[in-house]
């Protein structure tokens, strides 16, 4: 693709499609929601450009701000939907929580190519959490959904208890809401085309989400 | 509290509340809106958990305040009435331990606060007393020491004073130091090409 093409095309991001939420969850759990986009796009090694964006944030990532991070609303708000679905926050970490504490441990957002450093950079600037799926592996729309008795994720050697919280496309549970995701499904190196999907919890605003699948599907689409 | 007292004089525990308010609410013929409980449990938990948040960053640096909780479930799924109760005591508890913690580092913040201020008005008082900024909850480095001026002469003259340290370290002694070891070490190789032993 000639240069021109390539700059032409940097920011154009398809709009997010929005996918369903069981209604019985949907009424335990107003505001929850998912979102995503889908690009052309193959795993790799980050670009100079990536790398640098990373190096920027880490630059602007601090200790303090890590300790008031569960302070701010979007954070804060996907560490009371842990809270609420049983999990533990300090334990199974939000993912900016998660990337927040890496960065303090590591001294920096550490590069690991594509598609999980555009990713990060959005999860860090936004606070929404993000996932990457290849969505030539997927069937139809994404959804949130509590699995029957008998459901696992492909892969998975054990059956999942009833009720667990997944994600799913419209065959199959695809990931733990907040968890792994089922064999083939991630995104390897065969991917030529990749789902970003959003899940927005009560407290996220749509803003935030649609900023952040466009930062992410943006980052992929310029690499 | 473990339990209350009905009007029988019976004792009712709370554990055994949601399995009273059936029957009664069967013999009232009256249908129990759960889901509405759940949220609501869903909001007081949103709420003691953005109450956490500030006294954990409040406290970070200071003293240590009580904020995990461990997880009800391995997986994600919907808790019911019982595990979100659960939930919301817990963090009532953590939020009711992480205020007397701050309570209680206040408090000492302040005495020694007062210590140092009776320190200045009276070293000889204090001799060899050590309080440092982070006793008086103040960001830095430094302390107050109760010493005597002129070392020995001062002790048997009871010449005492509080000294102010001058703070942190400069990062520039540190800088220093680690140009010091390649310096240390470049030299000894220079050493040992030019043939002689160190």
């Amino acid at each position: 693709m000639p240069a021109g093409a390539a700059s032409e095309r940097m920011g154009w991001v398809p709009p997010p499609r929005q996918g369903w939420v069981a209604p019985h969850i949907a009424s335990e759990f107003p505001g929850l929601g998912i979102a995503w986009v889908e690009v052309e796009a193959r795993p790799g090694r980050s670009s100079q450009a990536v790398r640098g964006r990373l190096r920027d944030l880490s630059d602007r990532t601090y200790g303090s701000q890590a300790i008031r991070l569960r302070e701010r609303p979007i954070p804060w708000a996907y560490r009371v939907f842990f809270r609420q679905i049983g999990l533990d926050p300090d334990r199974t970490r939000t993912p900016v929580e998660q990337l927040t504490l890496d960065r303090l441990h590591d001294g920096g957002f550490r590069s690991h190519g594509l598609p999980a450093d555009a990713l990060n950079v959005a999860i860090v600037e936004t606070g929404v959490a993000l996932r990457a799926f290849d969505a030539e592996a997927l069937e139809g729309g994404l959804c949130i959904r509590d699995t029957a008795p008998g459901e696992s994720l492909p892969g998975g050697a054990a059956e999942m208890a009833g009720g667990t919280l997944a994600i799913a496309d419209e065959a199959r549970p695809i990931g733990l809401l907040f968890g792994p995701t089922g064999e083939g499904l991630g995104v390897e190196k065969a991917t030529r085309r990749i789902a970003i999907a959003a899940v927005q919890v009560k407290g996220v605003p749509q803003i935030a989400v649609e900023e952040a699948l466009w930062m992410a599907a943006s980052t992929l689409e310029a690499a | 509290m473990d339990g209350r007292f009905d009007s029988g004089g019976g004792v009712i525990t709370l554990s055994g509340m949601p399995r009273l308010l059936d029957q009664t609410l069967q013999r009232l013929d009256v249908g129990v809106d759960e889901r509405e409980a759940r949220l609501q449990l869903r909001r007081q938990i949103a709420r003691l958990e953005a109450e956490l948040g500030g006294l954990f960053a409040e406290a970070f640096g200071h003293t240590e305040v009580p904020h995990r909780i461990d997880s009800l479930a391995t997986a994600p799924r919907v808790l019911d009435l019982g595990e979100l109760e659960v939930v919301r005591d817990r963090l009532a508890d953590r939020v009711a331990e992480a205020r007397s913690a701050l309570v209680e580092r206040k408090r000492v913040e302040e005495e020694n606060r007062e210590l140092v201020e009776r320190m200045l008005a009276a070293p000889q008082n204090f001799k060899w007393v050590q309080v440092s900024r982070q006793d008086l909850g103040l960001p830095g480095c430094g302390h107050w020491h109760s010493r005597p001026r002129l070392g020995p002469i001062g002790m048997l003259m009871g010449w005492w004073r509080v000294k102010v340290s001058s703070g942190c370290p400069l990062a520039g002694r540190l800088a220093a130091v680690e140009h010091e070891v390649p310096a240390r070490q470049a030299e000894d190789a220079e050493t040992r090409e030019a043939g002689f032993c160190t």
